[in-house]
């Protein structure tokens, strides 16, 4: 899932400043799980503004706010509400935020910071495990992504950085590499991170912005 | 060939030293340091933007030195620049009669006093080596042809007291499968370790140039035991800093001593000294190099 964290107050309040009527937009998918777009943080925001003196005209949270479809149904239902606003501001990714523009054609504004593409480990606490490369590397370094989870996202073992198997940019922060070669090492594969040959990115098939279009029959468009 | 490469091929015994080039434009005295290191050493590295600071460009640098008559090393890492600026940085050394190529990953950004910048690592110290080979067989990356090519002289870098060591083994032969013809080593206190090191790695049958860092004090020692990588001050070494009457003289013994120990284990050393060149002579005295 997409991780975000609120912006803060003061730098949500500035980026209302001369606009009175706000309409607030959740989301009931990653934003929720992360505590920054679910209904319980939608009402909490909601009241703090309107302490600054805003008006809140309505708030709905999407079934996700990335999704286009999803964001015009129900934003037919909050027609007025949403007309009568200076703005929208998207308690989302940065993705629903601009579906939300889309879908709306009104200013919005963006509520939370996206940080990462990130698993779940316990409750509130996520983690970068996948940098959606388009190159998936997993089968040979023991399921374990270097171009995540080494800072350095290096591809083809580890810098000399590492202090007692601990990263050189955080110390809090196992060694990716190391995390690799005791995977390798347990599972009786190490053969393959001798073997594999010099790695090298390739950043083509990351050329921004990405698309995707599937076709009816569920096969991929060319 | 370089002075460098000849010393190692003849099995004569290679001394290197480093300098760190301003942060700015005036070179008066780091010109000044490398003069105390004339005719004392074989050749003298140029670090890259070292523990991330910006700073007058290692390339440019080397090309200073060669013009007082100063061998350079060139270092090189793939922290700040994509494999189109390495590549061309490679010609480019090149073509200003740099040879001696060392190729390093990089410290990380954010260590830095530019944390916002973007981290490059398109390529790493692998790959460096592979592409600085690859330029010399006449072909760019892409398959290009050149028209001249390069030769250099590559060196790498290794970490003796690096843990799990069989890990650096596994980078390591790769750098030497890439062209690495020359390590030269992060800082070697500990003569033991350094051994079994050597023992590890000389099935690789590359030289091996022991790295050695002059004390200062023992403050210094505490801080590269607590913030760089692979090198541990034993306790003794730190006391004996830390009661030295004359810290320039001790600091010189310690060094001389590390040297004498492991200097039938290795193929050279290379002296960081930071700022104290005008001291290198003095070791190098005493160990009659």
């Amino acid at each position: 899932m997409i991780i975000t964290k609120q912006r803060l107050f003061s730098e949500i309040l500035d980026s209302l400043v001369g606009e009175k009527t706000v309409f607030l937009v959740g989301c009931g998918e990653c934003a929720t799980v992360c505590q920054t777009g679910g209904e319980d943080e939608v009402k909490a925001l909601s009241e703090r503004l309107q302490q600054a003196g805003k008006i809140i005209s309505g708030s709905v949270v999407l079934e996700p706010a990335c999704n286009l479809l999803e964001a015009k149904r129900q934003f037919r239902k909050y027609r007025d509400l949403i007309e009568q606003s200076d703005s929208l501001l998207a308690m989302s990714c940065g993705g629903g935020a601009q579906i939300a523009q889309e879908a709306s054609g009104k200013i919005v504004h963006p509520a939370n910071e996206s940080l990462f593409l990130g698993t779940v480990k316990r409750f509130g606490q996520f983690e970068e495990y996948c940098s959606m490369c388009g190159d998936c590397v997993l089968d040979t370094t023991g399921g374990i992504c270097p171009i995540t989870r080494c800072s350095k996202g290096l591809l083809n073992g580890p810098c000399g950085g590492s202090q007692a198997e601990k990263c050189e940019v955080d110390s809090e922060k196992d060694c990716g590499w190391v995390m690799i070669y005791k995977r390798l090492k347990e599972i009786g594969k190490l053969a393959s991170l001798i073997s594999t040959s010099e790695r090298l990115r390739d950043h083509s098939r990351t050329v921004k912005p990405a698309n995707r279009q599937l076709t009816r029959d569920k096969g991929v468009k060319k | 060939m370089t002075a460098l490469q000849q010393a190692l091929s003849k099995g004569e015994f290679a001394v290197t030293a480093e300098v760190a080039p301003p942060k700015g434009i005036d070179v008066t005295e780091m010109l000044e340091h490398v003069e105390h290191l004339r005719g004392r050493v074989h050749a003298v590295n140029v670090t890259d933007q070292q523990s991330s600071v910006m700073r007058l460009g290692s390339l440019a640098t080397c090309v200073l030195l060669k013009q007082v008559g100063i061998e350079p090393v060139f270092q090189l890492t793939t922290r700040d620049r994509n494999r189109i600026a390495l590549q061309s940085d490679l010609l480019s050394a090149y073509a200003l009669g740099i040879e001696n190529v060392l190729c390093l990953t990089g410290d990380y950004i954010t260590l830095g006093d530019h944390p916002q910048a973007k981290p490059v690592f398109d390529l790493d110290s692998i790959t460096l080596l592979s592409v600085a080979r690859r330029l010399q067989d006449g072909y760019d990356l892409a398959g290009n042809k050149l028209e001249g090519s390069p030769r250099f002289h590559l060196g790498a870098v290794a970490t003796p007291g690096y843990e799990p060591i069989d890990l650096q083994l596994l980078k390591l032969k790769k750098k030497v499968e890439a062209g690495a013809q020359f390590f030269q080593t992060q800082a070697v206190y500990d003569p033991a370790v350094f051994a079994r090191f050597i023992d590890q790695v000389k099935d690789f049958k590359v030289p091996v140039i022991a790295g050695i860092i002059l004390l200062k004090s023992a403050g210094m020692a505490a801080f590269l035991n607590k913030n760089i990588a692979g090198v541990n001050v034993p306790d003794p070494i730190i006391t004996e800093m830390k009661g030295a009457k004359d810290k320039v003289t001790t600091s010189i013994e310690i060094a001389a001593r590390i040297i004498r120990a492991i200097k039938d284990l290795c193929q050279g050393v290379h002296i960081m000294s930071l700022g104290w060149e005008r001291h290198v002579p003095a070791l190098l005295d005493a160990l009659r190099l």
